[in-house]
């Protein structure tokens, strides 16, 4: 029976809280109801109200709350709802939850994961689809984690609950619907390992989280213009899969790099930097970026205007062929 | 002065303009006192019974131990100042006319409970009996915490305000789910009183009613601002109400009432009756910090006035008047903190070691690639340096 990542996600905590139980679920509306996108539902009905539990509506409390329960033991995962509802908690993600093992010579570690649903393409209203994943993978201590398949929701989350550091479990909103056939439990790579969806040798996609699809539609829509182009999922941002990044890229001689988030002084401006650095003698054409603009994230009806789709995407990739045919003219 | 009666200390008439009957017993429950609450006059002499509130005498014992961690307290501050202008610490918040709240929350505690400090309550962590080498770390600029959190039951000091008030909340509300009956005290100052995390914290140790003692020193200045720029409440106490929380307020250079006011929070939350929230009225003596100019925005008189109500002189002069404190007691305990303050010069004399590649051990539980290739890079450098 197929099952969605908002269902593997919940099969997650349900199995992690079953194994462990210092494992514990807090945060808004996600006890009695279950959470706002169901990835909670069942968890306080199962293992009863000290496991799974609501709190007051306050992000930076949640957050905090967590970090002496996690020092007493307990390994928190808090919901934070939405993506733009998290940044009340982000002096204590950067100021705490990030620093406290370093702080303490490695006395305190405060292992939790904090859930972040995000990005958009759901007609979200204003605060409902940012992506701010960049935020987070800028904070030394942070691990920064956005599945893009059902079965990496499931083992990444598994894995992001057995992690003695803290997480920050980036969910793409856009995907919580996406189906699998997938039996549960399922065990994928882990943290550090970029995954290649689709392998191919003239051209690197680079994405992550909800560009991952969109990724790997242009580059089946490309095969039309009869070019091979390779995915690279990076699944987790914090720790960055350089290895498999360079592989790629070394062999295609070619890269876009494909990022929902508005691109200034992102993720994407990161991985081109790396690739330049490692990857500059074997490039063909200059790595691009295709990204969300440099504006708030817009209302509903102009979303589709704002994010990279498709057709986006296919423009860079012509303009790699075109930088590669000026050098060969 | 107020008769009324917190909940676990006896029975209070019902305020008098108390309408509903739940409220009334809400307001009885959780209101402060009027005034701060009292034992010592300023003078050292015994303040009139209705300005105790109901509350206990400390025992001589505390009293006397209290005294004895005051007196090494005040010694530590003139110490770690003086350090300052030897460049031997990177800044110092002097505590200095704050020490009856420094010690008085501290000597309440067991050994099981924990204390999360600021930044300002260095002579708190000296008084749970933290090493001040140790205790001066982050302030030093060795390492940001010296000390061991989990060993000393010492949350690091907390620089940024009030943002460590939800981890005492979380962890004694997790202390109490594992069974312990351990307390959190926390100390937070007037200033932190307005940050949004003061009011996430209080509300969430209401909401899960966990075992939190709030110390709230106003000390009447947030670096420059005072506290009449900080908050329109009654008083600082009052915060509390609305969220359900016992509160109270108390003289916080009567360091008598300060052991009794903190002790008996202690064990009204050690019982699971709840959170509570104190506001000590004291004084910072000495500027905000040893880069601070005081001059600029307030008057010398201002601290002069205070001076005489000096928690020290205070609480020595009214053990002595009781009998329970001798001249020789007195020698004692300046002695013990004139050792104590001449054994930590070498130490802090001495230039600290620092281990270069240490700061790429405590990012993560295991490295990241990117940190072992910064490590590599930082490594040579030191290589080629030598």
């Amino acid at each position: 029976m197929a099952i969605s990542m908002a269902q593997a996600l919940n099969a997650a905590m349900r199995d992690a809280m079953q194994a462990d139980s210092s494992v514990v679920v807090f945060g808004e509306d996600v006890g009695t109801l279950g959470g706002v996108f169901t990835v909670t539902a069942g968890l306080a009905e199962e293992f009863g109200e000290d496991r799974c539990f609501d709190t007051p509506l306050a992000e930076s409390g949640i957050a905090g709350f967590a970090v002496g329960m996690a020092m007493q033991g307990f390994r928190p995962v808090i919901e934070m709802q939405f993506d733009a509802f998290a940044y009340p908690a982000f002096e204590q993600l950067a100021s705490h939850v990030a620093k406290i093992r370093n702080r303490t010579r490695g006395a305190v570690h405060v292992p939790m994961v904090i859930r972040i649903p995000y990005g958009g393409g759901i007609g979200g209203v204003e605060h409902h689809s940012d992506s701010s994943e960049s935020h987070y993978a800028h904070i030394p201590g942070l691990k920064v984690v956005t599945p893009a398949t059902v079965e990496d929701a499931y083992s990444l989350l598994r894995e992001a609950i057995d992690d003695p550091d803290p997480v920050v479990f980036m969910e793409p909103k856009k995907l919580y619907w996406t189906k699998s056939e997938a039996s549960m439990p399922v065990r994928t790579a882990g943290f550090g390992q970029a995954s290649i969806r689709r392998t191919g040798s003239d051209i690197t996609l680079i994405a992550y989280g909800t560009t991952v699809p969109t990724a790997l539609e242009a580059a089946e829509a490309a095969t039309e213009q009869g070019l091979d182009i390779e995915v690279v999922d990076l699944r987790t941002l914090v720790p960055l899969d350089d290895a498999t990044i360079v592989g790629s890229v070394t062999r295609t001689g070619r890269c876009v790099v494909v990022t929902e988030a508005n691109g200034f002084a992102g993720i994407g401006a990161e991985l081109v930097a790396r690739i330049q650095e490692r990857c500059f003698y074997s490039l063909d054409a200059p790595v691009l970026r295709v990204t969300g603009f440099d504006v708030p994230y817009p209302p509903p009806l102009y979303e589709h205007h704002y994010l990279p789709g498709v057709d986006r995407i296919l423009d860079a990739v012509d303009r790699l062929e075109w930088e590669d045919q000026s050098k060969s003219a | 002065m107020s008769e009324r009666s917190a909940p676990g200390r006896g029975s209070g008439a019902p305020h008098p303009d108390a309408g509903l009957e739940a409220a009334t017993k809400n307001e009885v429950q959780h209101l402060p006192s009027d005034s701060p609450v009292r034992f010592v006059t300023p003078d050292g002499e015994l303040a009139p019974r209705a300005e105790r509130n109901g509350y206990e005498f400390p025992s001589e014992k505390l009293l006397l131990s209290a005294y004895r961690a005051m007196v090494v307290g005040r010694r530590f501050n003139t110490e770690a100042t003086a350090l300052t202008k030897m460049g031997r610490l990177a800044v110092y918040p002097s505590s200095r006319g704050q020490e009856a709240c420094q010690v008085g929350g501290v000597v309440v505690l067991d050994e099981r409970d924990w204390l999360f400090p600021t930044y300002r309550d260095t002579v708190a962590l000296i008084s749970r009996g933290i090493d001040p080498v140790e205790a001066l770390g982050l302030l030093r600029g060795d390492w940001h915490c010296g000390y061991d959190p989990m060993a000393t039951r010492t949350a690091p000091q907390c620089t940024p305000l009030a943002t460590h008030m939800p981890h005492a909340v979380g962890l004694a509300y997790a202390a109490r789910r594992r069974g312990e009956d351990l307390v959190a005290m926390v100390y937070v100052g007037d200033g932190g009183t307005s940050e949004g995390d003061f009011h996430e914290a209080l509300n969430f140790a209401a909401v899960f009613n966990a075992p939190v003692v709030f110390l709230v020193q106003n000390n009447r200045y947030a670096i420059s601002v005072p506290l009449s720029r900080q908050s329109a409440a009654p008083s600082l106490a009052h915060k509390g109400v609305g969220y359900g929380i016992r509160s109270e307020q108390v003289d916080g250079n009567d360091a008598v009432a300060v052991v009794s006011v903190l002790s008996d929070a202690v064990a009204f939350a050690r019982t699971g009756r709840g959170p509570v929230l104190v506001e000590a009225h004291t004084y910072r003596m000495d500027a905000h910090t040893n880069a601070d100019p005081v001059g600029r925005y307030r008057d010398a008189s201002e601290a002069e006035e205070w001076i005489e109500r000096d928690p020290m002189t205070r609480l020595e002069a009214y053990l002595s008047a009781a009998g329970v404190l001798t001249d020789s007691d007195i020698k004692a305990a300046n002695d013990a903190a004139e050792d104590f303050a001449t054994g930590m010069r070498p130490q802090l004399n001495a230039n600290p070691e620092v281990h270069p590649l240490e700061i790429f051990d405590y990012v993560f539980a295991e490295p990241t690639p990117q940190l072992r290739e910064q490590r590599s890079q930082l490594e040579a450098e030191l290589a080629q340096e030598a």
